[in-house]
């Protein structure tokens, strides 16, 4: 690895998000790597899109933002349009859940992609279709210059999702963000569509952040991992220390509920109650009343990240982890 | 293609088949033309002669006959009033009207669907209530009142205005106006909440998150989609200013297809009557054709037959 | 297979037509193509597959909420009564279907309680007083408090709201109960604790359950047998041990090594599918799976093979799997 690939490309710190006064996003920080892959895991409502819909100053207007978000040293938060829309779609791209709707239904494909290439590599016409046959012949889209001409409807969902990444590579960006990019396709389509990102992040020498509720897919795609719950990170580790060592009772819990293909069928661990909706947080760990290790002091503690002792990177935000009070092991449910 | 062509063809037939079968009864059952025509001092023989001639005197399943046959043969029959063939009363006054419907259908285009895009674009603040406020009146104000009221302020109080007769372009604007406003405010409320659905898509974010800048959002993306469902309302606003034409022209006395369709209600000349709502009912077959074409220039998904509407 | 299964499906055939475009072409889809299966008492059978392989209409034909074009379904020994005759309204309270979204399920404007205790009342089961007592006992036993009959749908959780679903489906004491992907709207926590829920009550009340899903590990997770299910038939069916740890279709192969898995690392090892998903509406001749077949065989593109024995229980619809000799052509 080279220095340059050390040094952050981007740096969230405190980010808070609120809608209408309702707190969404507890202060999250995150700092990605040149060609780093990071996953971000939690289930609904926990923060991880809204993440990045703040960052890139893609939330409706009444949502309240602060922090920092800082992209190769400079600052994106409330930034004017003008400057936002120069790095959306080129330095940073975007790809969402269910392509058949994020895409323009009334337009045709290889429209949308000049587009891209027009605003921010101010391409002509006809090279910019030039461009796009062979970004769809990069993404696996069969027949390009033909299909160019077709609309949304006439793909099925995986070649939507292909022509989505397709379009997020035109501007040549140095981040990807994935947001549950295979959620709504089935297990065989889904397997194409992580093995064609692995091969163009591979390819491009891009960061990626995939976000998804399923640790199996961030498990074979990332290297990192940060799992997030009710608007806070609370746990970050590489992904295999994640796997084998959860530090965070939330994590613990999240692997244990997850049934496996691998492992004799046995009884699953379910973590108990649900997740609290955030009008009504809990004082302190905002998992405390869900977890089996809460000791008293959960309830006034200030949920904060701290480094596993002779593990700098990997950060867990437990009370028992911040004060050494037990060894952060499994426990026997 | 042939298929549809053919359906469509034999909808608009059964569609003409009952507007010329109800004419003809609600005319017929409503009284006799011979006596609404003729002053009451006529002598019985003139009446008897009247009935005569236009075949009044002949049991009703014949005249219906007659009647039909006459239209499949292209004659629409004379207008018993002036003796002239009923399309030619008709088509004369047709151009007059479309000086009326033509602004006003602009009006309705122009002021309502930048309206409701403006109200969309400004959701939940000061500038989108107003706009809806001033368009809930729009339609909730019958167009013959707003019509009076027009009259009474810019015709009588403020003499800026004639306040009928047509000919000058100042006479134009109060009917125009009258008969443009309700739809405008139909259309822009329609036009906005099309626009608020569009805006909450998800490819109104992935286009933001290409870097297309607003502006380009809106007039590259949400407009042509939101533009479907708002076709469906300019199918109807046409139907609704050819009902409106009627009220219209009485108000303001202006002379044109929906006053003279009035006049031959009131004097039972039934073939004017019948010819009246024939180019009606073709106007609104024709509305609702060219709608549906426009549907599939604006929808690839509707020009794909291959494509599933509302599959299992 | 035991002497008389309670569920006994054969040749089973569905088609839908479905109107296209502006010009509204009318199209025939096989969405279920001469399937036979059975299910025995306590039984869980699951069924796997993806999206328009047929999964769900075959869960509503075994239901009897809609009928076949062809073949029969016996139930309890009996042919399944057409819809609206006064035995099918009794046969409601025997089968239960469970849908994967509780909310659409679930009548907003009355409560929890309202609607458990509704079956008891259609069908007469119970006076005013047993059918209240009832009704908590069933909100117990899926792990919801009493008082939660008093609330309406909204107020509850999406994870209570399914559980609420399930009390309602079991207040009559199905025999049988057809799950639609019951745990796919539902976040991992949550999808653990209705997994066991629906574990432990097939447990205690020896019900017999289908079990469908697009998620194959939540389906080996409860299911006594399952069945892979491709383009409207049935391609694999067997032990879930077996199927999923040595599974014979090619289409089976590829469908569990495309499951991700958490801790595994980065596999490259995986059979990755090419092609689209199948279109019913465009069924290939021959074997449906063979144009993504990555071992398909001249014959393949000529030939259906049919559901045959492969040892051990298990059924294989494969022409490689016939040719290697294992198969003893018996079809079951």
């Amino acid at each position: 690895m080279t220095d340059a690939c050390k040094e952050p490309i981007i740096e969230i710190a405190d980010l808070h998000v609120a809608f209408d006064n309702v707190p969404a996003l507890h202060g999250v920080d995150l700092s990605l790597r040149r060609g780093e892959s990071v996953g971000m895991v939690g289930e609904s409502g926990c923060g991880k899109s809204v993440t990045w819909l703040a960052a890139l100053g893609l939330l409706p207007q009444r949502a309240q933002i602060s922090g920092s978000v800082r992209l190769a040293g400079e600052e994106l938060l409330h930034e004017p349009a003008s400057r936002l829309d120069k790095v959306r779609g080129g330095r940073i791209a975007m790809i969402f859940q269910d392509p058949a709707s994020a895409l323009n239904p009334v337009q045709k494909v290889g429209d949308q992609i000049i587009e891209v290439l027009r605003l921010h590599r101010g391409m002509e016409r006809h090279a910019a279709r030039a461009e796009a046959r062979r970004l769809f012949d990069q993404v696996g889209i069969p027949d390009p210059a033909r299909r160019l001409d077709a609309y949304p409807h006439e793909f099925s969902g995986g070649q939507n999702q292909r022509i989505m990444i397709a379009m997020a590579l035109a501007g040549r960006p140095e981040i990807l963000i994935a947001d549950e990019p295979t959620t709504a396709l089935d297990v065989t389509i889904q397997a194409q569509i992580l093995d064609l990102l692995q091969q163009i992040q591979r390819e491009m020498g891009m960061a990626l952040v995939l976000i998804s509720h399923d640790l199996g897919i961030i498990g074979e795609l990332c290297e990192r991992v940060l799992v997030l719950y009710a608007g806070r990170v609370v746990e970050e580790a590489p992904v295999d220390r994640l796997f084998a060592q959860p530090h965070h009772p939330y994590t613990q819990g999240l692997l244990k509920a997850l049934p496996s293909l691998e492992t004799k069928p046995h009884r699953l661990v379910a973590i108990p109650g649900v997740v609290p909706s955030a009008t009504d947080l809990p004082m302190g760990c905002a998992f405390a009343p869900r977890c089996a290790q809460r000791v008293e002091r959960c309830g006034e503690w200030a949920s904060e990240l701290a480094s596993i002792p002779n593990e700098g990177r990997h950060k867990a935000a437990c009370l028992h982890v911040a004060s050494e009070l037990a060894p952060a092991e499994v426990v026997a449910a | 293609m042939a298929r549809f062509v053919a359906i469509r063809l034999a909808r608009a037939l059964l569609t003409i088949g009952m507007v010329v079968t109800f004419a003809f009864v609600v005319l017929r059952a409503s009284g006799d033309p011979a006596r609404a025509m003729l002053s009451p001092e006529t002598p019985a023989a003139a009446v008897e002669a009247f009935r005569k001639a236009w075949g009044l005197d002949a049991p009703v399943g014949v005249q219906y006959a007659r009647y039909v046959l006459a239209i499949v043969q292209g004659d629409l029959g004379q207008s018993m009033r002036d003796g002239r063939a009923a399309i030619t009363v008709v088509a004369e006054r047709i151009p007059v009207t479309l000086m009326l419907t033509g602004p006003a259908l602009a009006l309705n285009l122009l002021l309502g669907i930048p309206a409701g895009i403006y109200a969309a674009l400004k959701h939940g603040r000061l500038a989108d209530r107003l706009v809806m406020a001033i368009a809930v009146a729009g339609f909730t104000v019958p167009s013959f009142v707003l019509g009076l009221v027009l009259v009474l302020a810019f015709a009588v109080e403020l003499p800026w205005f004639p306040s009928g007769g047509a000919g000058t372009l100042r006479q134009l604007v109060l009917p125009v106006v009258t008969l443009g406003l309700g739809g405008a405010a139909v259309l822009a409320r329609f036009t906005r909440s099309a626009m608020l659905e569009v805006l909450g898509q998800s490819y109104i974010r992935t286009a933001s998150a290409k870097g297309v800048p607003w502006r380009g959002v809106v007039t590259g993306h949400a407009l042509p989609n939101a533009a479907i469902p708002v076709l469906t309302i300019v199918g109807f606003m046409v139907g609704n200013l050819i009902a409106g034409t009627v009220l219209v022209e009485s108000v303001f006395s202006w002379p044109g297809v929906g006053s003279l369709l009035v006049v031959s209600v009131v004097s039972r000349d039934l073939a004017v009557v019948q010819c009246i709502l024939l180019v009606v009912a073709a106007a609104m077959i024709v509305t609702n054709v060219s709608v549906d074409l426009l549907y599939g220039v604006l929808d690839p998904r509707l020009r794909d037959a291959s494509y599933p509407i509302g599959g299992a | 297979m035991m002497a008389a299964p309670l569920l006994r499906a054969e040749g089973l055939v569905r088609r839908y037509r479905l109107r296209q475009g502006v010009f509204r072409h009318p199209v025939t889809v096989k969405a279920v193509d001469s399937l036979s299966l059975s299910v025995a008492r306590g039984e869980t059978l699951g069924i796997v597959g993806e999206s328009g392989c047929g999964k769900s209409t075959t869960g509503r034909l075994l239901a009897g909420l809609e009928p076949p074009d062809s073949g029969t379904i016996s139930f309890g020994g009996e042919p399944l009564p057409a819809a609206g005759h006064a035995r099918w309204r009794r046969l409601r309270t025997r089968i239960q279907m469970v849908f994967q979204d509780p909310l659409g399920a679930l009548d907003r404007r009355l409560t929890i309680g309202e609607q458990i205790a509704e079956p008891l009342e259609i069908h007469r089961l119970g006076s005013k007083s047993e059918r209240a007592d009832r009704v908590k006992t069933l909100l117990v036993d899926v792990g919801l408090r009493p008082d939660h009959g008093a609330r309406y749908p909204h107020e509850l959780s999406g994870g209570q709201r399914q559980r609420a679903v399930l009390a309602r489906a079991l207040a009559t004491d199905p025999d049988l109960i057809v799950c639609d992907e019951p745990v796919s709207a539902l976040d991992v926590s949550i999808q653990a604790q209705v997994i066991n829920l629906l574990a432990d009550l097939k447990e205690q009340r020896r019900m017999a359950m289908i079990f469908i899903s697009h998620d194959l590990r939540v389906v080996r997770q409860i299911s006594d047998r399952i069945a892979v299910m491709y383009l409207g038939v049935i391609v694999e069916e067997g032990d879930p041990n077996l199927v999923l740890r040595d599974p014979l279709h090619p289409y089976s192969q590829a469908l569990i090594s495309a499951v991700p898995t958490p801790g595994a690392g980065r596999r490259r090892d995986r059979t990755v599918l090419q092609g689209d998903p199948p279109n019913p509406a465009a069924r290939p001749r021959g074997c449906a799976f063979h144009p993504r077949c990555p071992a398909a065989l001249p014959v393949c593109a000529q030939l259906a093979p049919e559901l045959t024995s492969a040892g051990e229980g298990r059924r294989v619809a494969c022409h490689l799997v016939e040719a290697a000799g294992e198969g003893r052509k018996e079809t079951v």
